[in-house]
């Protein structure tokens, strides 16, 4: 069983990564060209997870869909979906608190592209779908791989909300960064640092590679 | 026949300004709409393509109304049937120049279009390149080639050849020359350069603060006095050398340079750099055949 923490971390941040892709980019896309006066408000309610500390966000979670809440139990009772202390109820916690690390990227993306792409496009007949498709969304390929890899490395290296929200449950809730602490409360040193080295090299080498990406050729040249 | 009436009001450096104006374009003419930066000539142009909506206007295309704000009517940029050309080319960076024609010609293509488009415009030995590692004047082409794929009726040149130096910019000017007339296009550019708009100009608008102050050929704008001139052509001085009584002018025409010999009096006002005005007024010029 001493890999499985590992594999719960890295089934985590994939998932993760693949719903924030599947929310980001439409997010992201609404923030770089949207007029509203409310920009500003849901800009700040996005980059909250930035500062909040994780327990805090973990706790309302707790709050929003424990049994003891009208949403968590309805939740619980109509579809039998369990957010507390459950694996699914992770994924969801780590994609509100990677949110930024995704949208961030995307949207700078997005708003750095010359306006002339989009109107050029519409010029050539093509719908805002095609465009958004065919010229926006290849034209910002660097930002969105930067955004899966900062996710992806944000979820590896969380600990606060997956505790308050997943507790300890061996297979179900215990990610890598709990089994080391749990390791380390009952002094088996031995297995937190040998866990710990894994996540300190994945960590490291997924950097890395933000860093080379965004280098780009220079890096190679 | 197009006719376009807009207006808007424009936030300029100088605070507000009134975007008036109101113009007819006669069908497959070249009309160049001239005027200071800031006038509101890329305003005009964007309202013409749809990208940008007046509080108050009218186009209308042939029989067909693109815009009345009174009958809230105004169709979108895609069911406009024109190309555009924008100052900085908007090539799509991810494709490559092939793709980008074949981008703008969607689903239904016409393989001997693109080609002849690829052809007219010297785009061949590029085709597979993207646009980042063309020189401006080959994206510019790219650019002209792409707007015309969808074979429009109106093309839109938003200043495209400010960016490029002089010589590109002359083969440049006999390209746009000559799609206009193969394809019988109703053209309208931007423009600062009085030569250009001389060589392919049939109509001036002249634009200032927001307005059309004067609306005639390019000969009639930019010349003060009338000629009567028998043939004339724009050029740009190059060197003014006093030789005793008499000045002589070097102009460049087109891509030959010519001397002029000119009396002191008249070159006062003239410094290189100028656009000028080359006419014959009282002798008939020698026509020779060489080909």
């Amino acid at each position: 069983m001493a890999w499985s923490p590992l594999f719960l971390t890295l089934k985590l941040a994939l998932l993760s990564t693949f719903f924030l892709v599947i929310a980001g980019v439409p997010l992201g896309y609404w923030l770089a060209y949207t007029k509203t006066k409310l920009k500003p408000i849901a800009e700040a309610v996005i980059s909250m997870p930035l500062i909040l500390p994780p327990t805090v966000l973990g706790f309302y979670l707790l709050m929003a869909f424990g049994s003891s809440s009208s949403t968590g139990r309805w939740l619980q009772d109509t579809l039998d979906i369990q957010l507390v202390f459950s694996f699914t109820g992770l994924v969801l916690a780590s994609v509100i608190y990677s949110l930024p690390f995704m949208i961030q990227p995307i949207q700078s993306g997005f708003s750095n592209l010359p306006e002339n792409l989009k109107e050029a496009s519409y010029t050539l007949g093509k719908s805002k779908l095609t465009t958004f498709l065919k010229v926006l969304l290849p034209n910002i390929k660097t930002s969105l791989l930067t955004g899966m890899v900062l996710t992806f490395a944000h979820t590896i290296g969380e600990f606060g909300v997956v505790l308050m929200i997943g507790g300890n449950i061996p297979g179900e809730t215990r990610v890598a960064s709990i089994a080391i602490y749990d390791e380390v409360e009952a002094l088996n040193y031995a297995s937190a640092n040998k866990l710990s080295l894994v996540l300190f090299a994945i960590c490291f080498a997924i950097l890395l590679l933000v860093y080379i990406i965004n280098n780009g050729k220079r890096f190679w040249r | 026949m197009i006719e376009c009436e807009f207006q808007k009001t424009l936030k300029a450096a100088s605070g507000e300004m009134l975007l008036d104006v109101n113009f007819s374009l006669k069908k497959r003419s070249f009309t160049v709409i001239y005027g200071e930066s800031g006038a509101g000539k890329t305003t005009i142009l964007r309202m013409m393509a749809g990208l940008l909506a007046p509080e108050d206007g009218r186009m209308k295309v042939e029989e067909t109304v693109w815009l009345d704000t009174q009958r809230k009517i105004s169709l979108e940029p895609q069911k406009r049937n024109i190309g555009m050309v924008f100052q900085d080319y908007a090539l799509f960076p991810n494709m490559t120049v092939e793709e980008n024609l074949e981008f703008a010609s969607g689903s239904k293509k016409d393989k001997s279009h693109l080609e002849e488009l690829i052809y007219i415009t010297g785009l061949s030995g590029f085709k597979d390149r993207k646009p980042a590692t063309l020189s401006g004047g080959q994206q510019q082409r790219v650019a002209l080639a792409r707007a015309l794929v969808r074979k429009p009726k109106i093309l839109l040149l938003d200043e495209p050849l400010s960016a490029l130096d002089h010589s590109i910019r002359g083969k440049l000017q006999d390209y746009i020359l000559k799609l206009h007339r193969k394809f019988a296009l109703t053209t309208v550019l931007i423009s600062h350069d009085p030569g250009e708009i001389i060589k392919l100009a049939d109509k001036v608008l002249v634009l200032e603060n927001g307005q059309i102050t004067r609306e005639d050929k390019p000969v009639t704008i930019f010349t003060k006095s009338k000629l009567s001139g028998k043939f004339q052509f724009a050029g740009e001085v190059l060197e003014i050398k006093p030789e005793g009584v008499v000045t002589i002018l070097s102009i460049l025409i087109g891509r030959n340079v010519i001397k002029v010999i000119c009396m002191e009096e008249e070159v006062k006002t003239i410094k290189a750099g100028d656009q000028v005005l080359v006419a014959s007024k009282a002798f008939n010029p020698v026509v020779k055949k060489i080909k």
